[in-house]
């Protein structure tokens, strides 16, 4: 099939070339840039919610939850869901779907899942490029569900507009909620299996954690500690106001434009930083790279000098102000 | 302009039967392989089986039925794939199929292979990287 018809189909509404496309942009090659270059000027329209947290919290549960909530809106919503990739095999078991089946047959909600292949920080590679889609493509709300998380997989704030990180009781002790890392980037917490015991603990330590951090809240928001029980659907409505009331305090205060000009300009200064390497590894010859190796393997030269040999010969030397 | 990626299989388990051991182990022996398999559960409607797979842009539906109903759902996979352009993705199936509806399966119903007890992950493997139709588009 042509690119402008499965573009042009996929924009369009038809699913099965909605798929396609994803797959093309999942690639990451040279048609999956010409793709974008088509999809762009639809994007920047819906609200990217981003979920987060460790494994067994409940995130595709929580996931499949305001899905419906907001389909019952009458917003339509699409769900990228994000496993690991093998290091070994390079296979993945994408499972996320099983929680999701209730949104089964619903022509409002498009479920994908995507195996992180290879990337650390908790999203695929080409996540991004799969939302910018499934943005043209019109879907009101586009949540994406990260790998299960840690404390530092927090690529998620670099695509989503609202990060709901999401905790459930007896997970670490005080500490743990004061580290750096992925409490920091929450805008909504959700503390999901709220019908367990320790939960009011849970609470108060993520309260306490907030406080501390009062006056230095990132965009002037305070991040509000939403209780679920998502296998049941308990406090999902509170959960979904949360995530609208953060998206209006962006919109209200200008907020938005400014995080999607920071978004776009990191998005751009990785492709420049991959493509000027790729450049650099075209024109430098293969066997000085490894020559240059060998040098630094004994010592004889270090990785900024090394640097500075290749920059040299591509570039003039008065151009660059290495540091 | 053909790309490479990683074979994309959907295990799905149709119908009524509550035994997903089997899929399970296929499933792992298909990631082990190198394939992302997507993973949808138990009790699964030709209709969600067929959406997944379309949702997904999976290259292969492997599914596994212990209940005795092959001959009704199998079929309707397949239909509902006929129906929503989805018949270029190879169908396989595992299970309890005598040979004779295996045979109707694969004549009739659009079923490219069906592995029975005792049939060897390795095979399953061998078939799919040998039969799956790779994704192309031009641009």
């Amino acid at each position: 099939m042509e690119l402008a018809t499965l573009v042009e189909k996929a924009l369009a509404g038809n699913r099965r070339a909605l798929s396609r496309l994803v797959t093309v942009v999942e690639t990451g090659d040279a048609l999956a840039q010409r793709a974008l270059a088509q999809v762009f000027p639809h994007t920047g329209k819906a609200h990217i919610v981003g979920v987060t947290g460790a494994p067994g919290t409940g995130k595709s549960t929580l996931v499949n939850q305001l899905a419906l909530h907001w389909r019952q809106a009458g917003r339509t919503v699409a769900i990228v869901a994000v496993d690991p990739t093998s290091p070994f095999s390079g296979g993945a078991i994408l499972g996320d779907r099983i929680r999701m089946q209730a949104l089964g047959g619903d022509p409002g909600c498009y479920i994908r899942s995507m195996a992180s292949r290879g990337s650390l920080g908790g999203l695929a590679r080409a996540t991004g490029d799969a939302i910018k889609v499934l943005d043209a493509a019109g879907y009101d709300v586009i949540i994406v569900e990260t790998v299960g998380a840690g404390q530092a997989e927090v690529e998620i704030t670099r695509e989503a507009h609202t990060v709901i990180v999401v905790e459930i009781p007896g997970m670490g002790d005080d500490i743990q909620a004061i580290k750096a890392g992925i409490l920091e980037i929450a805008d909504v917490f959700v503390v999901n299996k709220a019908d367990r015991e320790g939960v009011e603990r849970t609470v108060r330590q993520l309260r306490m954690m907030l406080h501390l951090g009062a006056g230095e809240h990132r965009d002037g928001w305070e991040p509000p500690i939403v209780q679920t029980v998502a296998s049941s659907g308990l406090h999902i409505a509170e959960a979904a106001a949360a995530v609208e009331q953060h998206l209006a305090h962006l919109q209200h205060n200008n907020l938005l434009r400014q995080r999607e000009s920071q978004r776009l300009e990191r998005e751009w200064n990785t492709i420049l930083r991959e493509q000027a390497l790729a450049a650099l590894h075209a024109r430098v010859p293969a066997a000085e790279w490894q020559q240059l190796l060998q040098q630094m393997l004994e010592r004889q030269i270090d990785p900024y000098a090394a640097a500075a040999r290749v920059l040299d010969q591509v570039f003039q030397p008065s151009d660059i102000d290495v540091v | 302009m053909q790309h490479e990626r990683p074979i994309r299989v959907l295990v799905a388990k149709p119908g009524l039967d509550g035994h997903d051991r089997g899929a399970k182990v296929i499933a792992r022996a298909l990631r082990d392989a190198g394939m992302e398999v997507i993973y949808t559960g138990l009790q699964q409607t030709p209709q969600m089986i067929v959406e997944a797979a379309l949702q997904e842009d999976v290259d292969c539906i492997g599914l596994s039925i212990l209940s005795g109903a092959h001959m009704t759902l199998l079929p309707k996979i397949h239909q509902l794939l006929v129906e929503q352009e989805g018949e270029d993705i190879l169908v396989i199936a595992g299970g309890i199929i005598s040979d004779a509806d295996a045979a109707e399966l694969k004549n009739n119903h659009g079923i490219a292979a069906v592995f029975g007890p005792g049939a060897s992950t390795h095979d399953i493997i061998d078939f799919i990287r040998a039969q799956v139709r790779p994704t192309t588009v031009e641009g």
